[in-house]
């Protein structure tokens, strides 16, 4: 993909500063083929100012747009929640495809080095607290401050991901097991317009911005809906986030007591242990089919790649946590 | 009947290679994916080794829990379609509880042993 035209970029950031915009440095960062991200840096006067590009030169199903990316994030940092300060939304006359500019946050997203490296060894007993109270200000987002998002209820989700799997034609007994487990048990879910909110629906050990003192900022919005807020308590303690650290069920690094009361000081609804377990199995499960649509990407010959051959025989992995979840273990 | 090298003994060598002269001579991306070529060649190796053993395994279950011959892909799309519909009684539900389980387990022993154990 070519890289952002920058008397293009300038013009469109000429009215966010207010002064004349010279930028550089562009170099695109690991993403989906149809959804791009860019690094840049922005100079007015002395001042220079290091941003990011997010965009989508065409537009991309089951995603939210990037506008709608836009207003979310202001809502987000309206209600308190950290994430990037968003500086430009691209309008078409800018000639760069539909997308915003957004400040760049310093700090490390790898989550192997989040849960490693000695540069957050005092951030790391402090990351579960954090993230209980960050969903606890994305929970509590007003909802008429948002913009127009889809509605993914835990029955709807049921259905969609049965859906995928059964395009693939392999018998999974396990996922079998796992989603009439959950279906026995979706209609017993609070339910009623007091348990909808705002969902980040990819909230992860993976998708932080992490510095020595914790977490920066929040990103990938893109998942974003309107649901049960406590599918981003359960998504973040899906086994895939822990790399290794299994004992940690919070993304490897903390305990789900912490991250509950952390949550519950914030203001969010405090789930009972079964709650909690239906959301991380329907995480799994998601995962779990998400690996089998990558092995198929594959297989179908759409992108060839010995890493999407692999995460083929990962689907186990998701299968055996699964299987666990409904077994009773975290 | 093949001379030596074996099959397992063949993917060694190209595992070697790989760990030996690939991997200190790329970096990044090339790098990472060497490193999950590397972990693909063990896991062919281990179901060279495991594979029949396994698969016997699995067609004994299943023939056992629906009291039938056939073949385990027959009998394991059957099992997938019998725990959707309901269809399984509470001794067969257990029985395939039991069965997927072991099954799961042994796709972890071939891919992922360490997963088992973390």
């Amino acid at each position: 993909m070519a890289t952002p035209v920058a008397a293009s970029m300038s013009r469109a950031l000429r009215h966010a500063f207010g002064s004349e915009v010279s930028v550089d440095s562009f170099r695109r960062v690991s993403g989906g083929a149809s959804r791009e991200t860019w690094l840049f840096d922005a100079h007015v006067g002395d001042e220079s100012y290091p941003l990011v590009l997010r965009r989508d030169p065409g537009a991309s199903a089951g995603h939210t747009e990037r506008s709608t990316e836009f207003q979310l994030l202001a809502a987000a940092a309206s209600a308190g929640v950290p994430v990037p300060t968003v500086r430009v939304l691209l309008e078409p006359d800018d000639g760069l495809g539909v997308g915003f500019i957004m400040d760049r946050v310093d700090g490390e997203t790898i989550p192997r080095k989040i849960l490693r490296d000695d540069t957050f060894a005092n951030a790391r007993p402090r990351l579960a607290a954090q993230c209980g109270a960050i969903l606890g200000a994305i929970h509590s987002v007003p909802l008429h401050t948002l913009p127009s998002l889809a509605t993914q209820g835990a029955t709807t989700q049921l259905h969609q991901y049965r859906a995928i799997l059964d395009t693939f034609g392999e018998p999974h007994a396990a996922f079998e097991l796992g989603l009439r487990w959950m279906e026995e048990r979706a209609a017993g879910l609070p339910s009623g317009p007091s348990h909808v909110g705002l969902v980040h629906g990819d909230f992860r050990n993976g998708n932080f911005i992490v510095g020595p003192d914790g977490i920066r900022a929040v990103l990938d919005w893109e998942l974003a809906h309107l649901g049960d807020p406590i599918e981003d308590l359960g998504w973040l303690c899906v086994r895939a986030w822990r790399f290794g650290n299994t004992a940690n069920a919070v993304g490897g690094f903390g305990t789900i007591p912490s991250l509950l009361d952390a949550y519950e000081a914030a203001g969010g609804r405090r789930p009972s242990d079964d709650e909690l377990r239906f959301w991380i199995a329907l995480g799994t499960l998601k995962w779990g089919v998400i690996c089998l649509v990558q092995a198929f990407t594959h297989l179908n010959g759409l992108v060839r790649s010995v890493e999407l051959a692999a995460i083929g025989r990962r689907v186990g992995e998701n299968e055996w946590d699964l299987l666990n979840l409904i077994n009773g273990e975290w | 009947m093949q001379d030596r090298p074996t099959a397992s003994e063949l993917l060694q060598a190209v595992g070697e290679f790989l760990e030996h002269d690939v991997l200190s001579a790329v970096e990044g991306r090339v790098a990472f994916l060497t490193k999950v070529a590397m972990n693909v060649v063990a896991t062919v190796r281990r179901e060279l080794e495991l594979g029949v053993q396994h698969d016997t395994a699995q067609r004994e279950r299943l023939v056992a829990l629906f009291n039938r011959d056939g073949t385990t892909a027959e009998l394991e799309r059957e099992l997938a379609a019998a725990i959707r519909s309901g269809a399984l009684t509470d001794r067969q539900h257990a029985a395939a509880v039991a069965h997927v389980t072991a099954t799961v387990r042994e796709k972890l022993e071939v891919a992922n042993p360490k997963y088992l154990s973390q």
